[in-house]
Order: C-alpha cells, then structure tokens, then sequence
C-alpha cells in the first residue's frame, strides 16, 4: 500500500513538474505583455520597456529558455515571479486562493453528497416516479452550461427580489463592504451571498454524480452478497447502506478526480460572472492585461489541486475497497 | 467475461449476419430500428434536424442578414419585422442568433470528429503496441487530463484572430479525447486475444492494417456514441470561451459571444438572452438524447422499459 501510494506521488510530481513548464512556455509565447505599453500616453522609449519588462522578467527578446529557467529556479524557491504591476504574484494568490478554495470546497460537498443520495434514492425505487423526475432534471441541468446557469439564476434573483420587494439573493460579490450588523448580521449577508454561486457551481455536479451513481448502484443492488446480507437478518435499509451503497461508491470515487478539473473551470466562471474575486477571475483578468507569471502561476496552482484530487481518490478507493489496501 | 463465455454469447445474439439458414437482419440495420423505437431518440433526432434546418435554410427567410444594422430599431421587442426583437446595435436578433448557431455547430461537429478519431488512434496504438509506445501515449493522455482544457485553451487565444477559426477547432478538440481513449486502449488490450486478429497476426498482416481493418471496426458502436456526445461537449465548451471573448472573435458571432451581450441587457430586455439561451439548451439536449439513445441501439443487452 504504502509502496503504490509512493509510485503515484512520484509519478503526480513529474506529471505536475511538466504541465507548470507547459503552461508556462505557452503563457510565455501566446502572451504579449510589451503591448500593455502600446497605448500609454506619453508612449515610454523602448529602452526603458525592455528594462522594465526586463525586471518582471517578461521580455521578450531574452530567449525563452532563459525566461523560463529564471521562472522555475523561483517557483523552486516559493517564488512565483512578479505580476504585469510589478507586485509580487505570491501576493495576490495567497489573498485570492482563500475565496476559490471555499468555493470549490462548498460547491464540491453540495455536489458529490447531493448527487450521490439523488442517485441512490432513484436507484432504490428504479423507474418510480422520482426515479424519471431526476433523470429527466438531469439530463436538463446537463444541457445547460454554467454560464447559462449563472445568468439565469441572476435573473431569477432579481425577479425574485422584485417580488418580494427585500434583497434575498445578493449576486455580487462574496459580502457586503461596511456593513455593521455584528456577527450574525455578516453570517446572513455571506450565506446571501453565498447560495447561488454554490448552486451554479454544484448543480451540473449533482447531475453527473446522480447519473452515476444510480447506475453504479443498480449493477449492484442484483447482486449476490446483498441478497446475501438480507439473508443474514439485515434490515433492507442496513443492507443497502452498508454493503450496496459503499460498493457502489468505489467506481464513483474514481471519476471524482475526473470531474475535479471540470469542478475548476465551473469555479472560474462562477467567480468571473458573480464578481468573486478569486483565482478564476484573475485567471481571466491576467490573460487580458498580458499577465505571463499570474497566469503561470494559477497553473500550476490548478495542476497541483488536480493531482492532490486524483490523490485523495486513491486514498478513498483504498479506504473503501479491501482489495487495494491487500494489493 | 471469458472467452467462451463471450462466444456463446456471440452465438446467442441475434444480428449477426451469416448464421443459420434464415439471413439474420444486419447490425446496421438492427441498431437503426431500435434507435427509432426508443421514443427520446427519435424526439432528439427530430429536433437536431430542425436545428439544422433553422440554422441553414432560417436565414434565407428573415430579409435581415446577421451584418445589417436597423437604425429605427434599438433594442425593440419582438415584432413583425424583427422576429426576435432587436439589440443595442439595431441588429435582428433572429438573423444573428441563426448566424451563431451555424457556427456554434459546425464548429461542435468539427471538433468532435477530430477529437473521436484521436482518441481511436492513440487508444488503439497504445493498446496495441506495449512498452514503450503505450507508455508514452498513457503519459500524454495523463498530462493532457491533468491541464485543465479550459486555461489553456484561454492562454492560447490570443492566436485565434479573425478567421483562425479551425486552429480553434483543432485545439478544442486536443481536450476532448482522453478519457475516451482510455477506454478504448483497455478494450483493444483485449480484443487483441481474440482469436481473429491472433489469426490475422499469424497470417503475416501488418500491425498497422490489424488496427485499422480489425480492430477499430469492432469499437465502432463506443466510438459512434462517444463522437456523438463530444458533440455537446464541444458545443458547450465553444460557447464557455467564447463568453469570455477566449473563443470565436468578432465580427463573427457564435452561442457563446451572443449569451454574453445578451446577458447585460436581459433583465429589461429578455428576448436578447432567452432566444439564445433557449436554442442553445434545447440543440445541446437533442444531441445528448440521441447519444443517449444510440448508446442503448448499440447495447444488446440494454432493456428500457415502455
């Protein structure tokens, strides 16, 4: 066990190793930061671009190699560079990665839980009612891309607050600037905030997972040791939560690390189109102002969060199926 | 299952051609009808093909093209004149909307033909060929899953300027196609025991003709399933980029670029989002329905119920 979680660290560590650089030399060819300077009024020498550009190590005329190697001996030392503004970028993440983290956190709960019970339950009660209302939502939901979602959703609340003629979805922004309500107060106004982010971000979540899942658990629940587990005396609902359902989650944990990517891009839309200002926002930001080392740096930042997904997955796997631990 | 397991199987099921004295009806022909007995998948075939209608034939009946600019008409509702009401430009909803999705389409197909035959050919080499040629293509495959699609694809647009719209459906379709051929190197690992392509090994027929001749021909219903849903795929990530101005580039308009204008102006102008928004969903649903629906014409041991 240990052995095997060792080989796919190692492996997770070059995979991360190629795809920063990859990300890296393509930010760096694709990117043209001298042309931020183009429309500056007075237009600045060129001598004095080339050693600003120099300094934040985003000049064009050093030849990339050079670029790059002056980029990684950094990143080796926790340095992620300087961004377009000549601040540093370690800065900037630190501030923003605390927004998307509780974001996806949230999002990822909502989504796995609620589409794994959604799947579980429609799988109970095959072709019931609940059973074709969710996999009909499903397949709606699965149509409809997040920034779809995001808008519509806005609508609604609007509409919504109209009605009701009270604010009771906000939908810019994680909280309220000045607001003095004390504590209980700022925890209203952040959940306000918070809900329908959270349901852009987990919806599709809740679809895939649930279509997933209810046909996981359907191979399963014809299956010889739950058959078995009622023939010992267990209730059904022991025998479904116990055996079924755990058995059946083990193929569903596998393609969580799948979905943790797609998880990614659904936070940088939720956060670019709610006004979040997290990583995904910069994201979007920094490839409009040039910005080779933010853009560079959220890279790497959303490889390593990929790999340690595909991690936990393994760790979960072998939490739930003896076999692995054995082997 | 094992191999003789799998060959009474074979033996059991009906539709495959040549045995028996009665002439079995052909796969092809099986697969058709029990497509177009799955109600869902004829509903989303009869949609897609209206889509289509719309989107090539729609244009020629509106006397407005997706470039012209009504003067009189900003931002009007829904009218006689303008089917879809109008933009702040003055442009006819109907005609640009039609315009997008044309583009949104073929850029879907397109995408998600290349991507079907990548992840054949690198699934199947890497199934076919073991050491290091698997071991390189595995590789890649991880590496291209691990970035996530959507950054990169953001840092490389500013290559895609006007009318580079195909390198855009090449890089599009770059992300695409791994998982798929992931299952399909697993499933040419074991079609290479079968006793065919041994056979067809023995009689001298070159690696590369096996792979082309025999072995993806016996993965053609996943990969006609797969090419289907990248469809949607494609369109949905088309369109994701293209909302932030990372995809299609004006003057062109696609999905994506008109669901952006169209949601700044959509709480007092709602037919500038919903037309979009609503032919975008109901296109995207249609083609999962009949990947849906192909995926069980395929299986022979899916039962759905009436």
């Amino acid at each position: 066990m240990a052995g095997f979680l060792a080989r796919r660290l190692l492996n997770y560590v070059v995979l991360v190793a190629v795809a920063a650089s990859l990300a890296y030399m393509l930010a760096a060819t694709a990117l043209d930061p001298r042309s931020n300077y183009a429309d500056r009024t007075p237009k600045p020498p060129p001598a004095v671009i080339d050693a600003q550009l120099t300094a934040l190590n985003l000049n064009d005329r050093v030849p990339l190699l050079e670029r790059y190697a002056v980029w990684a001996g950094g990143v080796l030392h926790g340095d992620l560079g300087k961004n377009v503004t000549g601040s540093p970028v370690n800065d900037d993440i630190a501030r923003r990665a605390g927004v998307t983290f509780r974001l996806v956190l949230l999002g990822m709960i909502v989504g796995s839980v609620g589409g794994v019970l959604l799947g579980a339950l429609a799988a109970v009660r095959q072709y019931g009612w609940f059973d074709r209302v969710s996999t009909g939502l499903s397949f709606a939901v699965l149509a409809v891309p997040v920034v779809v979602l995001a808008n519509m959703l806005i609508l609604f609340a609007t509409w919504v607050n109209d009605r009701l003629g009270t604010q009771v979805f906000l939908v810019s922004g994680e909280y309220t600037g000045g607001l003095d309500t004390g504590f209980w107060g700022s925890v209203l106004d952040r959940i306000q905030h918070l809900v329908l982010p959270t349901v852009s971000l987990s919806l599709a979540l809740v679809a895939v997972f649930s279509r997933y899942q209810r046909n996981m658990m359907l191979d399963v629940l014809g299956a010889d040791f739950v058959r078995t587990a009622r023939a010992k005396g267990l209730s059904r609902r022991a025998a479904l939560t116990r055996h079924a359902l755990r058995t059946a989650l083990v193929p569903v944990m596998t393609y969580f690390a799948f979905t943790f990517g797609a998880l990614l891009t659904g936070a940088t839309f939720t956060e670019k189109i709610f006004g979040w200002h997290g990583l995904g926002e910069q994201l979007i930001n920094s490839i409009f102002t040039n910005d080779v080392n933010t853009v560079a740096a959220i890279a790497l930042l959303a490889a390593v969060a990929v790999l340690c997904a595909s991690l936990a997955s393994d760790l979960l796997h072998a939490a739930l199926d003896p076999r692995v631990r054995a082997g | 299952m094992t191999l003789p397991e799998e060959e009474v199987a074979e033996e059991l099921t009906p539709g495959v051609p040549g045995r028996g004295p009665r002439r079995a009806p052909s796969r092809g022909r099986v697969v058709v009808r029990r497509f177009l007995r799955s109600r869902q998948g004829a509903a989303g075939l009869a949609v897609l093909v209206v889509m289509f209608l719309l989107a090539f034939a729609g244009p020629l009946l509106s006397p407005w093209s997706y470039t012209d600019r009504d003067f009189t008409a900003f931002l009007q509702p829904p009218s006689a004149s303008h089917w879809f009401g109008t933009l702040q430009t003055g442009a006819d909803v109907y005609a640009v909307t039609l315009r997008g999705m044309q583009k949104s389409l073929i850029v879907g197909l397109l995408a998600a033909l290349v991507s079907t035959a990548l992840a054949a050919l690198v699934g199947a080499f890497a199934g076919y060929f073991p050491g290091w040629a698997d071991r390189t293509l595995t590789w890649l495959t991880d590496l291209l899953l691990v970035l996530p699609a959507f950054l990169i694809l953001a840092i490389m647009s500013p290559v895609f300027g006007e009318g580079t719209w195909a390198l855009f459906v090449l890089m599009l379709s770059l992300f695409l196609w791994m998982v798929t051929s992931k299952i399909v190197r697993s499933m040419t690992v074991s079609l290479k025991r079968r006793e065919f392509i041994q056979a067809a090994r023995f009689m001298g027929v070159r690696p590369v003709t096996i792979i082309f001749r025999h072995v993806l021909p016996n993965l053609s219903s996943l990969l006609i399933v797969d090419a289907t849903l990248n469809v949607s795929a494609a369109i949905l990530t088309e369109t994701s980029l293209s909302y932030f101005g990372f995809g299609i580039q004006p003057p062109d308009v696609s999905f994506g670029t008109l669901i952006a204008d169209g949601s700044k102006t959509a709480v007092y102008a709602p037919w500038t989002f919903w037309f979009v928004a609503g032919l975008l969903v109901v296109t995207v649903l249609a083609v999962n329905l009949v990947g849906d629906a192909l995926r069980d014409a395929f299986d022979p041991t899916s039962t759905r119920p009436r």
